[in-house]
């Protein structure tokens, strides 16, 4: 009987999006509306050929795991697939004829840019956090997930949600708000696939049946009703046509650019920290194979987190329209952020005392190790920046690139491979990975990577900021734009190749866990020793 | 008075007095007699049920 009511409503779904598609007064929409239509109809012959058949055996008794693999596939597939345009939109800086002549409008810089944050943050973090939520949740629930195979429409309709933002951007429908480009009718979708998250996470809690709720889970849980609300705010825009991608925003001015940096500043707080920090307090401790070094500490990390982020948007507005109270609201409670972030990472560290000796021994734990060690750096860093006097000198600068790509590759990439790792061996059943050396070798290049990546930056972001203020006797600025763009040269060259070794360290990764995959669960030392070219 | 300069006096006193009251008081509930057992108790779920959903009921209750 469900599935009929399934079939209508699918039915419905890509009609209505083929009649769309038809009317479609953009390029971008038509596109769109095509690929969610493919998604309907496939959906629909998939329901169409298991109704009416025999149920299968009673599952109850068991985990979802199956979603949770083709959130890991799709978190690999997404995460070289985001690098690789990181590293081409680099090189594109460095050197511009790389905005080729005959894709103009489609590939260059200005079109592949939201393509490469949306792709890493939303693409590669996003399936991050949905399969890892779900993995912990049960684990930590001792239920199975809620809500039958909702969990597989969440994971297939953030896969819709990505592909429409995806071609969207490359076609030109973009709203214009940073992190937030996607169009309205892409955020009416992904507010229908979130509320169904939140369905099958709150759901699997009430079931849970363990009485105390695991710290974890109230980290994923604060990410997903926070990033709804950001999301919904944010996005509140008048359509010009239900047949086109074109929106207005109904906030303008100051106040359009204090919600924009409310959202912006709360994606970072809650979608790449609170959700990340939910891996970090299940993940941990299970490869060091000891709890959690202080869960008192945890609970007290957690409400402080809640508590100070959604105040620290303002900083990103000083010296603008912005009231200058606000402003210094967001840089006090930035840089009181300071306590609960190394709060956190003490405790995530301190989850290996007695057992330090596994870092020696387990290169999976030492990639944990340096992402909490990057978490602690980079929420140092960001509340010094934060700061209206060093905010004057590296705002608009690539020091703010270094900044935020030292959070995302260190923190949100290394502790996302680090769950790979540890996942991939549990859900495809398997004694142990393919090869521990290959993931030495992930955690050099991507180390080193990051390292020429963030110092780059760092020199350029300084350098940059120092020019543009320079003034000579007669208080007249000293140099025209133009000159720091070539004076940034050498610095954008070597930052694109920490880009290529992050990358080819992630690729090496799809390798390693493809073969722990496919291979016998025979023993660890017969791995080939393989150098990878870069 | 109007809206703003309200909302702004309320959210300058009694909200934040609130908002700070209760996550002192998350401190102190935390530092609780006794909370230690439960939290090194609780501490160990990850370590639990690896790899199937607790029995029907009452499973869980050794915890």
């Amino acid at each position: 009987m469900v599935n009929y009511i399934k079939l209508i409503v699918l039915g419905l779904a890509a009609l209505g999006a083929l009649i769309a598609a038809n009317y479609g007064r953009d390029l971008a929409y038509t596109v769109n509306m095509l690929i969610a239509a493919s998604f309907a109809i496939v959906a629909f012959i998939y329901t169409l050929r298991r109704t009416d058949e025999p149920v299968g055996a009673d599952v109850s008794g068991e985990y979802l795991d199956g979603v949770i693999r083709f959130g890991v596939i799709a978190t690999a597939f997404w995460g070289v697939v985001g690098f690789l345009v990181g590293v081409v939109i680099a090189f594109q800086l460095a050197f511009p004829v790389l905005n080729l002549e005959f894709m103009q409008g489609y590939t260059n810089f200005g079109r592949l840019r939201p393509l490469h944050t949306s792709a890493v943050i939303f693409a590669f973090g996003g399936n991050a956090l949905l399969a890892t939520s779900f993995y912990i949740v049960q684990r930590t629930s001792a239920a199975r997930l809620w809500g039958g195979n909702l969990a597989w429409f969440v994971f297939w309709g953030y896969q819709l949600f990505i592909l429409m933002a995806a071609t969207g951007y490359l076609l030109g429908a973009t709203n214009g708000k940073e992190y937030a480009e996607p169009e309205w009718h892409i955020d009416l979708w992904l507010t229908v696939v979130w509320v169904c998250y939140l369905l099958v996470f709150a759901g699997t809690i009430m079931k849970r049946k363990e009485p105390h709720i695991y710290v974890a889970n109230w980290f994923f849980l604060a990410f997903i009703i926070t990033i709804a609300m950001l999301h919904i705010v944010n996005n509140l825009a008048i359509p010009v046509s239900i047949f086109g991608s074109k929106s207005v925003q109904v906030f303008a001015g100051v106040q359009d650019a204090m919600v924009q940096w409310w959202y912006g500043h709360n994606a970072v707080g809650f979608f790449l920290t609170a959700g990340f920090l939910g891996m970090m307090y299940y993940f941990v401790p299970k490869q060091a194979e000891r709890p959690v070094y202080s869960y008192k500490l945890s609970i007290i990390h957690f409400w402080a987190l809640i508590f100070l982020y959604i105040w620290a948007g303002p900083h990103h507005l000083h010296y603008t329209a912005l009231p200058d109270w606000a402003s210094t609201l967001g840089m006090v409670f930035s840089v009181v952020l300071w306590m609960p972030s190394w709060g956190g990472m003490i405790n995530g560290l301190m989850t290996l005392s007695g057992a330090w000796d596994k870092l020696r021994t387990d290169p999976v734990i030492r990639m944990m190790v340096i992402s909490i060690g990057f978490y602690g750096m980079s929420t140092f860093e960001g509340p010094m920046m934060s700061i209206r006097a060093v905010n004057s000198l590296s705002h608009y600068t690539d020091w703010t690139i270094g900044h935020v790509h030292s959070g995302a590759l260190g923190w949100n990439g290394m502790i996302t491979f680090g769950a790979l790792y540890f996942l991939v061996p549990k859900l495809w059943n398997r004694t142990g990975l393919y090869s521990l050396r290959l993931v030495s070798w992930h955690f050099w290049l991507a180390t080193i990577g990051i390292i020429f990546y963030a110092a780059s930056m760092w020199v350029t972001g300084i350098m940059e900021g120092l020019m543009w203020r320079e003034v000579d006797a007669n208080g007249f600025l000293v140099n025209s734009f133009a000159d720091t763009v070539s004076a940034k040269f050498p610095m954008y060259v070597v930052r694109g190749l920490g880009g290529v070794m992050f990358l080819a360290g992630a690729i090496i990764m799809c390798y390693n866990l493809w073969m722990t995959a496919k291979r016998a669960p025979a023993a660890e030392a017969q791995g080939p020793v393989a150098v990878p070219a870069e | 008075m109007e809206t703003y300069s309200l909302l702004r006096e309320f959210a300058d006193s009694w909200m934040l007095l609130t908002l700070f009251g209760f996550f002192v008081g998350v401190v102190f509930f935390v530092m609780r007699p006794g909370s230690t057992k439960t939290y090194s108790n609780v501490a160990d779920i990850p370590f639990r049920h690896e790899d199937k959903p607790a029995a029907r009921s009452g499973d869980a209750k050794e915890a």
